[in-house]
């Protein structure tokens, strides 16, 4: 047990603690994420872009709302590293702005929307019966919707801002998750090994909570990530209508949306914010795909 | 100990045990035999809670199974599982499968009682923290006999416990059931589709057909051929016949 | 000869290496009825697949000799693989369930094997499913050939993938645990087939079984393996005068009805078995 923490100590073929066992899963899963040089790539760029947004105010030298309508819609420059768009602002700090909101707003549908599928279908799923029936119809009717017509309505029936749009995608963006997670739960609640939990005399939501959850964690975890692209242009959808971050704050899919007439003119003004959201998606499905890998315990 | 009277199991309109009856003592071993679909197995998970869809009566240490199973009756009733590669979570240690039964009924001292557990069935301490997947079938085996030994229950069910395992180590397991038998004096109900395992560890022996128990008799008598059922006696023939190598 | 293989070895590359699944195999097989018999991992089947080099996509294989035939199978292309595998040499796997086509009737499928090895028409393909079906004992083969693989029993489903092996004519066929899946009575039934259908056809039976008294009533010769080596090979009715200390373990590990013992022999595996 010397040097802990160690990597003979991670490696180890026979633990000596539940911590070192613990450790040593991880870390396992990491050496094979590791290995898989596109999930790395995903995995790279995710994170520099999550800091660069935290750290916006060391990294970007102006005001993100600072107007300058002197020199609008300005080319790439020195001065301005991505141009200045329609009313003058430099794009790169609005880029790194908008990344806080962007992403945070990502962050946050995935904090609401996961947990909540997660316990919806793996209920559904293991109770069965009359409770399966109610919550998974409950789960048709938000999935009958139309994602954005549903999200507008909430977000009109709330106030316009970025919290109300949060609410309204995760609203809406929880239906497949509970799918996902019912189904798992499905595959793995007739199997022997939850009926021997069953047989220790375990009730259903110690079941439910330590033994499937942990389960159906692993694809809910892979479907967020590929998913979050989805997010991001819904959250962008909600602000071009006006129903999601407003004015002046600096929004990627706003930013696209407010500047789309000069595209042929002055391409880099719209073209910009895409290519960070399109990094950020390509990012998150290549984080996802690896992360399919090594969390599919059918795998091991 | 055990008082089965009336059983039937239905499962929509397949009637796959029909009013069955037998009991079976303290400390004693009884053997199920019988092809697949004969409804063995359906026996057992009646017995264990697993199939609630069932009537008639059923008598565990004086006390009538209603459908829904206390705590205590868990406590007291365990099973073991024929896959063993299937009935471990594949995500949980050796520590956290043993430790389970142990949180669930508030017990004392988990950390002897699993020092323990892996003792009794014989695996080394060194395999505690070790996924399923780290472990050979018989390995697995034995974890799944002491996870089902952490409650300290009087009755075991072993639903072809060895049936997926190698010769040797189905050698090996049907040992350690032995010896733990002897030790705890536990009461076993074995369900299998060889007759020779059965009456290995049984002393008497139940032969099931399409869901209905043919004959009951002695391992000795199972042996011996004195048998009264066409049924049993073809089983035996068979198994007579394949189990010895053949000589020139 | 049908098949010789001469210093068979089968490797598969882990985190520290090379590791051996199959070492200093040699066979030869005829118009007979060989038994490979060992534990799960001994390497019995990773070896007779080697016959149709139909193994997972990672190992590594080797052999001094390994011809089916006189076609050398080792360098053999796709092409000429395929004339082997399902024409040559059929394979029977351990379960009809996951080796049937879920959606085709039997008898479509039987007759799909019959006129990819054949040619000829639907309807003469059909003729001859039935007729297949027929020879493996199916006592209504017309009900069985428009019987979906889900509504067939396992000894059934098995009758038909062996019905499905036969139509191309093969001179070999190769069962990997064919029967142990099914009931005793069944299992009997299907092995007795086996027997009868490869005596009567002049075939070479490969039967692999991790039930070495079973396999001496229907084979001629015996291989027991142990850790991806053959350490004993003999004639079937020799078995209980076995010589290999792991040859007699596995025979005596084994509870009988014919005899009452207190406690079983557990087997005390010597390194040394390693060495050979």
């Amino acid at each position: 047990m010397s040097g802990v923490l160690s990597r003979e100590w991670l490696l180890s073929e026979t633990p000596a603690s539940r911590r070192q066992a613990a450790w040593v899963r991880r870390y396992r899963g990491w050496l094979q994420l590791r290995a898989n040089r596109l999930a790395m790539v995903g995995l790279v760029t995710a994170l520099v872009m999550i800091i660069a947004s935290l750290a916006a105010p060391l990294l970007a030298w102006q005001d993100p709302s600072a107007q300058n309508l002197a020199g609008r819609l300005a080319p790439p420059s020195f001065a301005h590293w991505f141009g200045t768009d329609e009313l003058g602002r430099d794009i790169y700090a609005r880029i790194l702005y908008g990344g806080r909101v962007t992403l945070g707003m990502v962050v946050a549908v995935v904090l609401l929307v996961a947990p909540i599928g997660l316990v919806v279908g793996s209920v559904a799923g293991y109770l069965g019966g009359i409770v399966d029936r109610v919550l998974m119809r409950v789960t048709d009717v938000f999935l009958a919707f139309p994602r954005l017509v549903l999200a507008l309505a909430f977000v009109a029936a709330l106030k316009p801002g970025i919290s109300s749009a949060v609410i309204a995608i995760a609203l809406t963006a929880w239906p497949p998750y509970a799918r996902l997670a019912r189904a798992d739960t499905l595959t793995v609640r007739s199997s022997d090994f939850i009926a021997a939990v069953r047989l220790t005399g375990a009730g259903s939501a110690r079941i439910i909570l330590r033994h499937i959850m942990p389960l159906c964690l692993s694809s809910v975890i892979v479907r967020v990530t590929l998913d979050m692209s989805g997010i991001i242009l819904t959250a962008a959808a909600l602000g071009f209508l006006g129903m999601g971050a407003q004015p002046p704050m600096p929004e990627w899919g706003t930013m696209i949306a407010s500047s789309r007439a000069f595209i042929l003119d002055q391409w880099w003004v719209p073209t910009i914010p895409g290519v960070a959201i399109f990094v950020a998606s390509l990012a998150f499905n290549l984080l996802g795909d690896g992360m399919r890998d090594v969390l599919d315990p059918r795998q091991r | 100990m055990i008082e089965v009277d009336g059983l039937s199991v239905r499962f929509g309109r397949v009637e796959a045990v029909k009013a069955l009856s037998f009991g079976v003592a303290r400390g004693e071993s009884f053997g199920i035999v019988g092809e697949s679909g004969s409804g063995k197995s359906t026996v057992l998970r009646a017995l264990s809670g697993l199939n609630p869809d069932w009537t008639g009566r059923m008598v565990i240490d004086g006390q009538a199974l209603t459908p829904h199973r206390s705590k205590e009756f868990h406590r007291q009733v365990q099973m073991v599982f024929q896959d063993p590669y299937g009935s471990l979570h594949p995500r949980q240690t050796v520590d956290r499968l043993l430790s389970e039964p142990l949180q669930v009924h508030g017990m004392d001292n988990p950390e002897r009682r699993i020092l323990r557990g892996l003792n009794e069935v014989a695996l080394p301490a060194t395999v505690r923290f070790r996924y399923p997947h780290q472990l050979s079938g018989g390995q697995r085996q034995r974890v799944a006999i002491a996870r089902a030994l952490m409650a300290e229950p009087q009755v075991l069910l072993l639903d072809e416990p060895t049936s997926a395992l190698d010769v040797s180590v189905q050698a090996e397991v049907l040992n350690l059931l032995v010896d733990l038998q002897q030790a705890r004096g536990l009461t076993y109900i074995l369900v299998s589709h060889n007759l020779a395992v059965v009456a290995h560890l049984c002393g008497r022996v139940g032969v099931m057909q399409a869901g209905e128990m043919v004959e009951l008799l002695s391992a000795d008598d199972l042996r011996a051929g004195r048998t009264q059922h066409p049924h049993t006696a073809s089983l035996r023939e068979l198994s007579i016949e394949l189990e010895e190598p053949e000589t020139t | 000869m049908l098949v010789e293989i001469r210093n068979l070895r089968v490797q598969f590359p882990t985190a520290t290496g090379l590791s051996d699944a199959v070492r200093n195999v040699s066979l030869t097989l005829g118009q007979e009825k060989l038994g490979i018999v060992g534990e799960s991992g001994s390497g019995k089947s990773l070896t007779a697949r080697s016959i149709l080099r139909l193994l997972p996509s990672n190992a590594i294989l080797s052999a001094d000799k390994l011809t089916f035939d006189t076609i050398d199978v080792l360098r053999a292309d796709e092409n000429a693989l395929r004339r082997i595998r399902g024409a040559r040499a059929g394979l029977i796997l351990q379960d009809p369930k996951y080796s049937l086509n879920p959606v085709m009737t039997a008898g479509a499928q039987i007759a799909e094997a019959w006129r990819a090895h054949r040619g000829g028409g639907r309807k003469l393909a059909e003729q001859a499913a039935i007729d297949l079906l027929a020879q493996v004992q199916i006592r209504d083969p017309k009900h069985v050939a428009g019987s979906y693989p889900h509504e067939l029993s396992g000894g059934m489903g098995q009758r038909v993938m062996i019905a499905m092996m036969l139509a191309p004519d093969p001179e070999l066929l190769i069962a990997d645990e064919p029967t142990s899946a099914l009931d005793a009575t069944v299992q009997a039934e299907i092995l007795r087939l086996i027997e009868d259908l490869v005596s009567r056809r002049g075939m070479g039976l490969i039967l692999i079984s991790h039930d070495l008294p079973l396999v001496s009533h229907f084979c001629d010769r015996v291989a027991v393996m142990y850790a991806g080596r053959i350490v004993e090979e003999l004639a079937a009715g020799d078995l209980l005068r076995a010589r290999h200390p792991y040859t007699r373990g596995l025979l005596g590990c084994l509870p009988t009805l014919g005899h009452r013992q207190a406690r079983l022999t557990v087997m005390q595996r010597d390194p040394s078995w390693l060495e050979t």
